[in-house]
C-alpha cells in the first residue's frame, strides 16, 4: 500500500524525466516546463488548500514574490540566482505566515479568507506596478547570458529536468507530510476544527504551518519561473491569473492528495492545448474550459478526475 | 486571592451569561481524583455550557475553574488536552472524512509524535472501546452507537488524566448501554478520572460514585447517587414543582 | 478637494448600486458571489452591444438589458449555482468563481482584449453646481441610483416577494416550513442582483470604458464595500459606495491614479481583518 504510492511518484518521475528525449520541438518543450511550473505552485495551493481546508484565492502573492525576489535580487544586487531563488522561497513563506498570522488570528474562514488572501494578492500587484524597484508597469528583465551559474542553461530540457526535479520533490515532501503528525492534524483541522482543539491540536499553529509551507512551495515555483522566461511584470507575478491556476488543478485531479495538482495540471493544460488545436488561437477559450471544468467536477462529486471516472465505471 | 485547593478538578462559583440568558449561575463542585462522577440535570440546565468552560472552550463571565491546585480558566483547549483534560461532545464531532482509525489516531498523535506509535495507540483504544471491526470504514458511515464510540476513543487516545463525557449514552438502545458501562468502568480503573453528563439514570446510579445536580444553572444537591435522588429539590427539578410532594403523598397513601 | 470630494460621491452612489446586488444576494442566500464582476463585465458588453449595433442611447439600453439580465440572473442561479453548490460554503465559492472565470474569457474570446467605449454627445458635459464642476454621467448615475435604492426599498417591504426575501434571509427553515418556496426567492434574489448590475453597467459606460477585465476592478471594489457595509446591508452598501466613492476619489488626487486603488484594498484588508461585520452594519 504505502509503496505503491512510493512506487507511482518514482514511475512518474521516471517517464517524465524521458520526455526531453522524445521531444525536442520547443513550443512542446515549452508547454511541458509551463504546465510543471504551475503545476508546482498547485502542489503548494494543495497544502493549504487541499490538506488543511483554507481555501486561498491569493496564492499569486507567494508566487509573486519569489519571482520578483529572484529576479531583482540578481539583476540589482548581483547575487546569484540560486542564493536569491532561497531567499525568495524563505521571503513567500514569511509572507504567507504573516497573512496567515492576520487573517487566521481574526477566525476569518471560508468566503472571508479567500476574499482577504486576493485583496493581499492585489495590494502587492499594485506596488509592484506602482513600485521602482520592480521595474513598474515596464517589467523586470533578467539579463540572458546562458550558464549553469546563471540559473539558465543551453538547452530548454536541462530546465525541464531542474522543474521536473521540483514537482518530484514536492510530492515526496507532501507524501512524507501526509504519514506525520502535522499532516494528520491539518487534515483533522480541514475536517472538524472544534474536534481537533479539543483533541491537543493548535489549531493556528498548524494553519500558520501549513500556509507557510504552501507559500513556499507555490514561491518556488514563482522563482522558476521568472527564470525560465526571463521576463516579469506585476500582471504576471501577482495576478489572479496563478491564483486561479493554482487553485484549479488540485480541486479538478483531487484536493488533499499527493496526485491531485499533478494529475490536475496535465489534464487541464493538454485539454487546453487540444481545444487551442480544435479551434485555434482564440483568446480566453482554455480557461473558459476550465471554468467549465471546474463547475462541473464540484457539480458532480466525488469532486475530481479519479472520482468522475470511478462513478462512470460505476454507472456503465 | 484564591488559595490552592487540594480538589483535582475544582468549578468555583462559575457564571455563564449569554445575552439575557444565565445559562450558569455561582455553580462550585469538585471532582475527586480517580472517581467516576455524574453531573445531572434537567434539559437546559447548562451543563454543556459548564464543559465548555472546564474544557476552555467557553470563557465563563465571572468564576475560576482549579485543576491540581492550578488556575486554568479559560485557557484554550488544546493546551488543557495537553495538561490531561478530555472531552466528547453532545452532538459527536467526527472527522467525517477520515476512517475510525485516522479519526482516533488524531488523539493519538497528542502524545505519540511517530505515526506508527500514534497508530498503534489508535487501534488499542479502539479495541477497548470495541471498534476493532470498523477500524477502516469512514467514520461518517457508522450508526449512532458507531459514533458515539469513536467520540470517546478518540478522546481516550489523548491519554487524558480528566475525561469529560457528554452524553455518551444518550440514543443508544438498552443493550447498547449495557455494553458502554463496563467499558467507562475500566477507563476509570485504569486511572483516568470521569467526570460524566448522563441523562440515562440507571447507568449513573450504576456507575457514579458521587453525583452533581444542575437545574437551572444552579448546582442544587451533591452526594451519592443514591442521596441525591431522595432529595426534594432534585425530583422538583425533573418532574416540576410540587412533585415530590406529591410523590411522597402517594407514598403515605 | 471639494470637487474631488463631490465626484467621489457620485461615483460612490454606482459602485454602491453595484455592491447592492451583491449584498443583497449576500444577505438572502449567504452565498458570497465571485461571479459578480464578470456578470458586471457581461452586462458592459450588453450595453455596448446596443449602442454599438442597435444605436440604443446607454440610457434608453436600461429598459431591454433589466429584464434580460434579470432572466439570466434567475436561470444562473436556478441552473448553476443552486445545483452545483448543495450548500456548502466552498463549493458556492469554487462554482462561482468557476463561473466568473468561464465568463470573463467568454467575452475575451468573443470582443478581444481591446478597451471599447461609446460615444455619446453627453459623455464630457459639465453640470455647474456652485462652485463645482460635475460630470453630466456621474450625476445621471446618482440620480438614478438612488431611484433604485427607493424601488429596491419599496419592493422588499411592500411586495409579497420582498416580505419573502426577508423572511428567508432571516429564517431559511422557518419560512420553508410556512410555504415560501426558498429556491424561488433565492432565484429572484439573483434575479434582482443582476437586474442592478444592469442598471450600474449602463449608468457606467458614458463615462467608463469595457473590456473583458473590467469587472475585477469593480468587484473588489465592490466586495469592499459590501463588507464595510455590513454583510447584507442595503442601506450600508449606499453608504459604504459613496464612502469608497470619496476614498477613491481623494487618494487618486493625492497618490496618483495606480496607487489610488490601493487605499481601497487596505481598507477592505483592514475591515475584514478587524471589523468583519462591517463600519455600519450591525453585529452578527
Ligand atoms: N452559545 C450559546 N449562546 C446562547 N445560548 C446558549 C449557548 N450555549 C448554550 N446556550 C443556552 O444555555 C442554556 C444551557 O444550555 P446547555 O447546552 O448547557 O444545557 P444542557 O444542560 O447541556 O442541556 P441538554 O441536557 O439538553 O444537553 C440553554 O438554554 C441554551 O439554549
Ligand atoms: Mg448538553
Amino acid at each position: 500500500m504505502k509503496d505503491r504510492q512510493l512506487s507511482l511518484i518514482l514511475a512518474f518521475a521516471g517517464i517524465a524525466a524521458l520526455v526531453p528525449l522524445f521531444v525536442t520541438a520547443g513550443t512542446w518543450l515549452n508547454f511541458a516546463v509551463f504546465t510543471l511550473i504551475l503545476c508546482l505552485a498547485a502542489q503548494g495551493w494543495n497544502i493549504l488548500g487541499g490538506y488543511s481546508g483554507q481555501y486561498s484565492f491569493g496564492h499569486a502573492a507567494f508566487f509573486g514574490t519569489t519571482a520578483y525576489l529572484t529576479a531583482v535580487l540578481q539583476t540589482r544586487y548581483g547575487i546569484s540566482p540560486y542564493a536569491a531563488f532561497a531567499i525568495g522561497i524563505a521571503a513567500a513563506a514569511a509572507v504567507g505566515w504573516v497573512i496567515g498570522f492576520l487573517s487566521f488570528r481574526s477566525g476569518l474562514k471560508g468566503s472571508y479568507f479567500a476574499l482577504v488572501t486576493l485583496a493581499f494578492a492585489e495590494v502587492f500587484r499594485v506596488l509592484a506596478n506602482a513600485s521602482e524597484i520592480t521595474g513598474g508597469a515596464a517589467g523586470t528583465l533578467i539579463k540572458l547570458d546562458v550558464r549553469p551559474e546563471n540559473f539558465q542553461f543551453a538547452s530548454r530540457g536541462t530546465f525541464f529536468w531542474v522543474v521536473l526535479g521540483m514537482v518530484v520533490l514536492a510530492m515526496l515532501l507532501t507524501r512524507a507530510l501526509e504519514r506525520s503528525r502535522l499532516g494528520a492534524q491539518m487534515v483533522a483541522v480541514r475536517e472538524n476544527e472544534d474536534a481537533a482543539r479539543a483533541l491537543g491540536v493548535d489549531a493556528l499553529r498548524v494553519k500558520l504551518a501549513a500556509i507557510a509551507l504552501s507559500a513556499a512551495m507555490t514561491g518556488a515555483a514563482g522563482g522558476l519561473y521568472a527564470q525560465y522566461f526571463l521576463y516579469l511584470d506585476a500582471t504576471i507575478a501577482y495576478g489572479t491569473w496563478i491564483s486561479v491556476e493554482a487553485l484549479l488543478a488540485p480541486i479538478v485531479g483531487g484536493a488533499g492528495t499527493v496526485f491531485g495538482p499533478v494529475v490536475g495540471s496535465i489534464v487541464l493544460h493538454s485539454l487546453s492545448e487540444f481545444t487551442k488545436s480544435l479551434v485555434g488561437r482564440i483568446p480566453g477559450i482554455d480557461l473558459v474550459i476550465f471554468g467549465i471544468m471546474l463547475i462541473l467536477v464540484v457539480r458532480f462529486p466525488p469532486r475530481n478526475i479519479p472520482g468522475l471516472i470511478r462513478r462512470w465505471r460505476g454507472t456503465k | 486571592m484564591i488559595e490552592p485547593d487540594p480538589a483535582f478538578l475544582a468549578v468555583r462559583n462559575v457564571s455563564m451569561r449569554f445575552g439575557g440568558l444565565l445559562a450558569v449561575s455561582d455553580a462550585s463542585f469538585f471532582v475527586k481524583e480517580g472517581s467516576i462522577t455524574g453531573l445531572i440535570g434537567p434539559n437546559g440546565a447548562g451543563k454543556t455550557t459548564l464543559f465548555a468552560i472546564v474544557s476552555g472552550f467557553q470563557k465563563p463571565t465571572t468564576g475560576h475553574v482549579l485543576w491540581k491546585g492550578e488556575e486554568i480558566t479559560a485557557r484554550p483547549p488544546h493546551l488543557l488536552a495537553r495538561a490531561g483534560i478530555a472531552r466528547t461532545f453532545q452532538i459527536v464531532q467526527p472527522f467525517a472524512g477520515l476512517s475510525v482509525r485516522e479519526n482516533i489516531a488524531v488523539g493519538a498523535f497528542l502524545r505519540h509524535k511517530r505515526r506508527d506509535d500514534a497508530i498503534a495507540l489508535a487501534e488499542k483504544v479502539a479495541a477497548r472501546v470495541g471498534l476493532t471491526a470498523e477500524l477502516d470504514k469512514p467514520a461518517a458511515a457508522l450508526t449512532v452507537a458507531g459514533r458515539k464510540r469513536v467520540e470517546l476513543a478518540k478522546a481516550l487516545a489523548t491519554e487524558p488524566k480528566l475525561l469529560l463525557l457528554d452524553e455518551v449514552l444518550a440514543g443508544l438502545n438498552p443493550s447498547e448501554v449495557r455494553d458502554i458501562v463496563p467499558v467507562v468502568r475500566a477507563i476509570r480503573d485504569s486511572g483516568v478520572t470521569v467526570l460524566m453528563i448522563e441523562h440515562v439514570m440507571q447507568a449513573v446510579m450504576n456507575l457514579c460514585e458521587a453525583v452533581h445536580v444542575l437545574a437551572q444553572g444552579r448546582i442544587i444537591a451533591s452526594g451519592t447517587p443514591a442521596e441525591v435522588v431522595a432529595t426534594p429539590a432534585v425530583v422538583e427539578a425533573y418532574l416540576g414543582h410540587g412533585a415530590a410532594t406529591r410523590l411522597s403523598g402517594k407514598r403515605d397513601a | 478637494m471639494l470637487e474631488a470630494v463631490a465626484n467621489g460621491l457620485l461615483t460612490g452612489a454606482v459602485y454602491g448600486l453595484v455592491a447592492l446586488g451583491l449584498t443583497l444576494v449576500y444577505g438572502v442566500l449567504h452565498i458570497i458571489n465571485f461571479a459578480h464582476g464578470a456578470l458586471l463585465t457581461m452586462a458592459m458588453y450588453a450595453a455596448w452591444v446596443c449602442w454599438a449595433v442597435f444605436g440604443l442611447d446607454p440610457y434608453v439600453a436600461i429598459l431591454p438589458l433589466v429584464p434580460i439580465f434579470f432572466a439570466v440572473g434567475y436561470a444562473v442561479q436556478r441552473f448553476v449555482i443552486m445545483p452545483a453548490s448543495q450548500g456548502d460554503d466552498n463549493n458556492i465559492l469554487l462554482v462561482t468563481l468557476g463561473l466568473s472565470i468561464v465568463l470573463e474569457n467568454a467575452m475575451l474570446a468573443i470582443f478581444r482584449s481591446d478597451t471599447l467605449s461609446v460615444q455619446v454627445p453627453y459623455a464630457m458635459e459639465v453640470i455647474e453646481a456652485g462652485p463645482m464642476l460635475l460630470s453630466f454621467p456621474r450625476v445621471v448615475g446618482f440620480g438614478v441610483t438612488l431611484v433604485v435604492a427607493l424601488v429596491l426599498f419599496l419592493v422588499l417591504t411592500r411586495t409579497d416577494t420582498g416580505r419573502a426575501m426577508r423572511a428567508v434571509a432571516k429564517e431559511r427553515t422557518g419560512a420553508a416550513l410556512v410555504g415560501i418556496d426558498v429556491r424561488h426567492v433565492y432565484a429572484v434574489t439573483f434575479a434582482i442582483g443582476c437586474a442592478c448590475l444592469a442598471i450600474s453597467a449602463c449608468l457606467l459606460l458614458p463615462s467608463f470604458y469595457v473590456n473583458p477585465r473590467v469587472g475585477n476592478a469593480f468587484v473588489l471594489v465592490a466586495f469592499t464595500i459590501v463588507v464595510l457595509g455590513g454583510m447584507g446591508s442595503v442601506p450600508g452598501a449606499l453608504l459604504g459606495g459613496l464612502f469608497i466613492g470619496v476614498v477613491e476619489s481623494l487618494s487618486g488626487l493625492y497618490l496618483g491614479d495606480s496607487l489610488g486603488q490601493l487605499g481601497i484594498f487596505v481598507i477592505f484588508i483592514l475591515v475584514l481583518l478587524f471589523r468583519p461585520t462591517g463600519l455600519f452594519g450591525a453585529r452578527a
